[in-house]
């Protein structure tokens, strides 16, 4: 699903060039769950922002499905995302003036799907997201819990095959955390890749398939069984 | 995206700020109206002008004593030399052209006027019966000057308006005597109020027999001539018919100069339309300065959205579409401030049109179509370069950013 070649990224501070990361390869399967860990600075959200085309590699190649997206222009990246990449953000990211189901909404006016089928699909999905009494909140009427949901939702509107999820549980307190973790997780169940960049272990360890980051590279990688929960017990 | 949903998140976005939105809606409008507005008052004072000339009659010409030289320089101007007169005898001899249908010469002067202890100073004017036919003036009480042989001065006037109402209050003027220079001339009738026509108040007039004027100024010569052609087709062969026969009068010598009110007309007409073009030119920079405006307001939308312009890019915007909202943005701004103004403007236009009812104030067609055209362009021209940012924002740098 998608595959890194040698894949670095490089910023210009100052006049120094500064590596953030270095000659990564990495390949991840349709329908992992994956976690990404490492302490701040490790290269951790340069390489989610990679894989959900929002930056470009200096160096090396990006398939995604089998196909080359390293070289595609920024419209055509633009269609990637759209169709295959949801992102959830650690601070939400919701329009603050538009209310909850039109922030739901919003990938599918992106997309140009008629208005009829935005609304049936709005509503299917707040109804499973439990948001449906919540529809027509702006998110500051909403809790973190809610406004998590929401992002979740808008993320997975377009039915993507890969979600990114960047600190998810950042901005909630642990119960909520784990009540959208929850909800995260149920979509590994249909076939969803996730990837979680997180600096808590407690997070990170849930995914089945652990990266761990230092200095941009990846230095290592655990995994857990296929049950995040059933890890404990038989520990 | 469809175009109906970039409308709706553009004019939800604009909702979003609505105390900017306003301002901006403002500052477009006043623009607008102030173009509207402004070329209405131009193009008011050219319809005024023309209709003070229509009212003169349409088949009118003018001639009057002297060549006017449009180019060189004419030998008269180093000798100092006083052009001829034009004379009663001229007056008569212009009849003799088929295409002239009715003169009436003039001859002015001022003079003081008394009727018991009452007296002022007065613009006399010496005319014929034609004059009142001429001219298209009305007459209030009693009647105009006597037909018949223009040399016979005969002792009666006929009063301005408000020249009776100064001599006479609300006694009745028609048959009294009122005392002109040196001479007494009985008044025979009174001026319908009219008001001011091409600078000749005829409310302060008193019309007497041209003879008489001749007299009274101790004179023989005409101020002008007024000529109506038969018809309006008549008028060119009215003007040569005219030239001809005074040039042939005064020994071949051409030293009068007839002009038509075509032409007068015409150049009144630049004259004004010019002056309609310039002013509406400055009320258009204002549209400018709400175009600059607007590019400041848009440039402060784009920094102040930057996380939402990331999250639209994240979510699979290309950069093309987060330009056109911003585009639909800068759109329908100038869109709604350029039809506020246009009903600003129409409103404006008709105040003063109850101000000034004599003055037909209106903006033309193409004014209002020009204003509401540049606001609409300068709106997009200048929303260019805040969209263009927008567009081009890092989507990971606009993440980022809190």
């Amino acid at each position: 699903m998608i595959q890194f070649e040698q894949v670095s990224r490089s910023f210009m501070v100052g006049d120094q060039q500064v590596a953030a990361l270095r000659d990564i390869d990495l390949n991840i399967a349709a329908g992992d769950y994956v976690s990404i860990m490492g302490p701040s600075g490790s290269g951790k959200s340069t390489l989610l922002n990679l894989i959900g085309l929002l930056d470009r590699p200096s160096a090396g190649t990006y398939r995604l499905d089998g196909g080359n997206v390293t070289a595609l222009d920024d419209a055509r990246q633009a269609k990637v995302r759209s169709e295959k990449i949801g992102f959830v953000f650690q601070a939400f990211h919701l329009v603050p003036r538009l209310t909850a189901a039109m922030n739901i909404e919003l990938p599918l006016i992106l997309a140009g799907v008629p208005a009829a089928e935005r609304k049936a699909r709005v509503a299917q999905l707040l109804e499973s997201y439990g948001l449906t009494d919540r529809a027509d909140h702006r998110p500051d009427q909403l809790s973190g819990g809610q406004r998590q949901r929401v992002a979740i939702a808008r993320a997975t509107i377009m039915h993507p095959a890969v979600l990114l999820a960047d600190e998810p549980t950042g901005n909630l307190d642990q119960a909520t955390g784990k009540e959208v973790m929850n909800l995260l997780e149920q979509l590994v169940a249909q076939q969803v890749t996730l990837i979680v960049v997180t600096h808590d272990p407690a997070i990170g360890g849930r995914a089945t398939r652990q990266l761990h980051m230092v200095d941009g590279q990846i230095v290592g990688e655990g995994k857990s069984p296929v049950k995040p929960g059933a890890e404990n017990e038989a520990g | 995206m469809k175009p109906v949903d970039v409308a709706q998140f553009a004019l939800g976005s604009l909702r979003g700020s609505r105390a900017r939105t306003l301002l901006m809606i403002l500052a477009m409008s006043i623009g607008v109206a102030s173009v509207v507005v402004l070329t209405g008052l131009g193009e008011g004072a050219r319809r005024y002008v023309i209709n003070q000339f229509s009212s003169l009659g349409s088949n009118l010409l003018i001639v009057f004593p002297g060549r006017t030289e449009t180019a060189g320089f004419g030998p008269g101007m180093l000798l100092g030399q006083i052009p001829r007169e034009l004379g009663l005898d001229d007056a008569q001899a212009l009849l003799r052209s088929r295409a002239i249908g009715r003169i009436a010469p003039l001859t002015v002067g001022s003079s003081q006027i008394s009727r018991d202890a009452r007296n002022r100073e007065v613009a006399v004017l010496g005319s014929t019966a034609d004059l009142l036919e001429v001219r298209h003036m009305s007459l209030a009480q009693g009647q105009f000057l006597p037909a018949g042989d223009m040399r016979s001065s005969e002792s009666v006037c006929v009063l301005g308006a408000k020249i009776k109402s100064e001599l006479f209050g609300q006694t009745p003027a028609v048959g009294a005597l009122v005392r002109l220079g040196d001479r007494r001339f009985r008044v025979i009738g009174v001026m319908a109020g009219q008001g001011e026509s091409m600078g000749f108040n005829t409310d302060e007039l008193v019309i007497v027999p041209v003879a008489s004027a001749h007299i009274l100024f101790n004179t023989s010569g005409l101020f002008r001539i007024l000529v109506e052609a038969k018809s309006r087709d008549a008028v060119e062969q009215a003007k040569r018919d005219a030239e001809e026969i005074l040039t042939r009068r005064h020994n071949g010598e051409r030293d009068v100069t007839v002009i038509t009110q075509d032409a007068v007309l015409a150049t009144f007409d630049r004259i004004l339309r010019a002056l309609t073009l310039a002013i509406g030119g400055i009320a258009a920079i204002s549209l400018a300065v709400a175009g600059i405006l607007i590019m400041n307001v848009m440039l402060i939308a784009v920094s102040q959205r930057v996380r939402e312009i990331g999250l639209l890019k994240a979510l699979g915007a290309p950069a093309a579409q987060i330009r056109n909202l911003f585009f639909a943005e800068a759109i329908l701004l100038s869109g709604i401030g350029s039809v506020a103004g246009l009903i600003l403007g129409e409103i404006g236009t008709r105040v003063i049109a109850q101000i000034y009812p004599s003055l037909p104030v209106a903006a033309p067609w193409w004014a209002v179509l020009a204003a509401f055209g540049t606001a609409l362009g300068t709106g997009i021209l200048f929303s260019v370069w805040p969209a263009r940012r927008a567009a081009r924002l890092d989507p990971v740098m606009a993440l980022a950013r809190s």
